[in-house]
């Protein structure tokens, strides 16, 4: 692939977009166009080979049974893996952040293989489903804005030696272990448990994917007018709640 | 049915009591009163369900969407066999039904419907004739058990069923939850949403689709049973293989599904399709749905759509381009406070309408449409949407508390 264009990988559609994990997509998709990029998206089905040459990939939410299922199939399949192994851009949110972890609890309170591709290990909190809006200051390695996302999960998520968190939490639980950290990342391999989706509220997020893969420290500007006043009034709304 | 048996003197109480409640609650202006009523009625004789219910044939009818108007249809359809007591404005859980009941103690049928969560209760205390399942689809993130886990509940609560049960084949987490029940109606009701049963309920198997309304599992066989009512275009064909024309007022293919739906109902209870479908037509409106208001000088028909499948259909029925349309959302605890199923919309078929955009998350929807290329307004009232709107008529799309503040504003 030439770096004017881009090749999306949507991983198991089927299985894990139960919470608009599509908008991710989408708005990857959108702000590659409005740069002139030509943007091939692959939706890959859990019946169907994912594809090792894949620019970026995103892995969104599910429910338990179809998370254990698509760790099953990606473990089975291994596309994702290479891909990886090559350097591939991946962000994943919640089931589908567990699912790159080395492990997690599966529907049947069992103890799952994930893919290893993140430093993390999830558990079943014992307290009560953190849903709500977030409010967290991304590690300043990213240079992102403060990041405003809704959690919706019962995980607990402790991170390894092998990552850095994400962000770190100001309003909200995130990785629900208690000590303010969100999501995880290495390299090119992002989780989050933000939903929102987290790219409608934080498109500098689906830029920082796509100048990691054009390789450019910066991007034209798109018109960000409502991007900017939703994200206003959810980081508004994080802080009045609590 | 059975002949009735005189109400107990608790369950006489019970229903006095809530009774007392509902008219304290109408007078403070907090609504019809029909649920804090039943609730008083329930905490007075818990068994009140099933002492009300005795002496009527009931259906329950129970789905993601479509159960209010199928609920309706249903209830006009059963009137040309006798008296139906129903709970017409959707308070659906065992307070709301209870309050419906004790209106009953002179009709012959009951028609209800029921929250997906409160089926089994509902079913298990009513000893219900006929239950009717129409979809299930993703509801309110924030905290809804996922589908399959409902379907499941559904079909272990069923098991054994003594209840006809009507049910749609071209939903896959309804023919899960419905192939334990020994007597099934299998009907051919369609069901445009898919992105909910992809995985086989059954095995976990993907799902294969290889036209329109086949479905059916690799893996384990599992897929679409033979239905013996089918809804094809306008009309409705029955197991004797008659075809009966749909004439209704309502508007759009769900409600063609909900009326087949329907009049299969119907005809468990021995009304006849044609009969039945014929009353299903002097529905004009459900609960303020698909009302056509005057305001402004503007024909404002209102539409409520509360998930992704619902917003499916609404899309569907509305106006070609470029009839101007209004889309309103909120977040508040009866929506679901998670609005990321917005995503799950396709939006790209409002392409070429004007449209205005208003409610509590108003910001949400105005970045969705931005990204899928639409050309939209916001609007921080309803009232200066409709202004902004050119005179006509405007096709107004709301969940469900958007829905009720826009009736309010029109004067629904
Ligand atoms: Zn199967």
């Amino acid at each position: 692939m030439t770096a004017s264009s881009l090749r999306l990988i949507w991983v198991y559609p089927d299985l894990l977009s139960t919470y608009g994990d599509q908008g991710n997509v989408l708005v990857v998709e959108r702000r590659a166009r409005q740069r002139g990029l030509a943007v091939e998206r692959v939706d890959v089905r859990s019946d169907q080979p994912i594809p090792t040459t894949g620019d970026i990939y995103l892995i969104g939410g599910g429910e338990d049974r179809p998370q254990r299922l698509a760790a099953e199939r990606l473990r089975r399949d291994g596309g994702l893996t290479k891909a990886a192994e090559s350097g591939a851009i991946i962000f994943s949110v919640c089931a589908g952040y567990q699912i790159l972890g080395r492990e997690f609890i599966n529907d049947l309170g069992e103890r799952e293989a994930g893919l290893g591709l993140l430093d993390v290990i999830s558990v079943r909190g014992t307290g009560a489903r953190c849903v709500g809006d977030v409010l967290a200051d991304v590690d300043d390695a990213l240079g992102l804005p403060q990041l405003t996302g809704f959690e919706n999960h019962q995980g607990v998520t402790q991170l390894g030696p092998g990552v850095r968190p994400f962000a770190r939490v100001h309003f909200g639980n995130g990785n629900g272990t208690g000590d303010g950290t969100e999501g995880a990342w290495r390299d090119t391999v992002f989780g989050t448990y933000m939903h929102g989706p987290v790219m409608a509220r934080n498109p500098q997020i689906a830029d920082l994917l796509l100048r990691l893969h054009l390789d450019v420290p910066s991007l034209p500007p798109v018109d960000d007018r409502w991007y900017d006043a939703l994200r206003a009034e959810r980081i508004a709304a994080a802080t009045q709640t609590v | 049915m059975s002949e009735s048996t005189p109400l107990s003197a608790r369950a006489r109480l019970a229903v006095t009591a809530g009774k007392a409640a509902a008219a304290v609650s109408r007078a403070a202006g907090r609504g019809s009163g029909s649920v804090i009523g039943g609730r008083v009625a329930l905490k007075f004789d818990p068994e009140l369900l099933s002492r009300l219910a005795g002496h009527l044939d009931v259906v329950l009818i129970s789905a993601t969407n479509g159960k209010t108007t199928t609920t309706r249809l249903v209830a006009e359809a059963l009137r040309a066999g006798g008296e139906v007591v129903s709970n017409a404005l959707g308070a659906n859980m065992p307070a709301g039904i209870t309050s419906a009941l004790s209106a009953g103690a002179n009709a012959r049928f009951a028609a209800l419907e029921v929250d997906e969560k409160y089926l089994i209760a509902v079913a298990q205390d009513v000893n219900p004739k006929a239950i009717a399942l129409l979809n299930l689809s993703r509801d309110q993130l924030d905290r809804a058990a996922e589908t399959r886990m409902m379907a499941e509940h559904w079909r272990e609560g069923l098991q054994g069923t003594k209840a006809t049960v009507i049910a749609n084949a071209d939903d896959p987490l309804i023919v899960w939850a419905a192939s334990s029940c020994p007597n099934v109606v299998w009907v051919a009701a369609g069901q445009a949403w898919k992105d909910d049963a992809w995985s086989c309920p059954s095995c976990g198997g993907v799902l294969q689709r290889p036209d329109d309304t086949t479905w059916r599992c690799a893996e384990c066989g599992f897929g679409r049973p033979t239905p013996t009512w089918v809804l094809t275009g306008d009309s409705v064909l029955d197991p004797h293989g008659s075809t009966w024309p749909i004439h209704l007022q309502l508007p759009g293919r769900a409600n063609k599904a909900n009326a087949t739906s329907a009049a299969a109902v119907a005809a468990t209870f021995g009304i006849a399709p044609q009969v039945a479908l014929q009353r299903m037509q002097s529905v004009a409106a459900v609960a303020g749905r698909y009302d056509v208001v005057q305001y402004e000088g503007r024909d404002i028909r209102l539409l409520l759509a509360k998930n992704p499948a619902g917003w499916l259909e609404t899309f569907s029925l509305i106006d070609p381009p470029p009839a101007p349309v209004i889309l309103g959302v909120n977040a508040r605890g009866a929506d679901g406070t998670d609005t990321s199923w917005l995503w799950d919309v396709d939006y790209t078929r409002l392409t070429g309408h004007p449209i205005a955009v208003i409610g509590d998350r108003r910001l949400d929807l105005a970045v969705r449409l931005e990204v899928a290329g639409q050309n939209f307004q916001v609007f921080d009232t309803a009232a200066e949407a409709i202004r902004n709107s050119p005179p006509g008529r405007i096709e107004a799309i709301a969940n469900y508390t958007a829905f009720q503040d826009l009736r309010r504003v029109v004067g629904n």
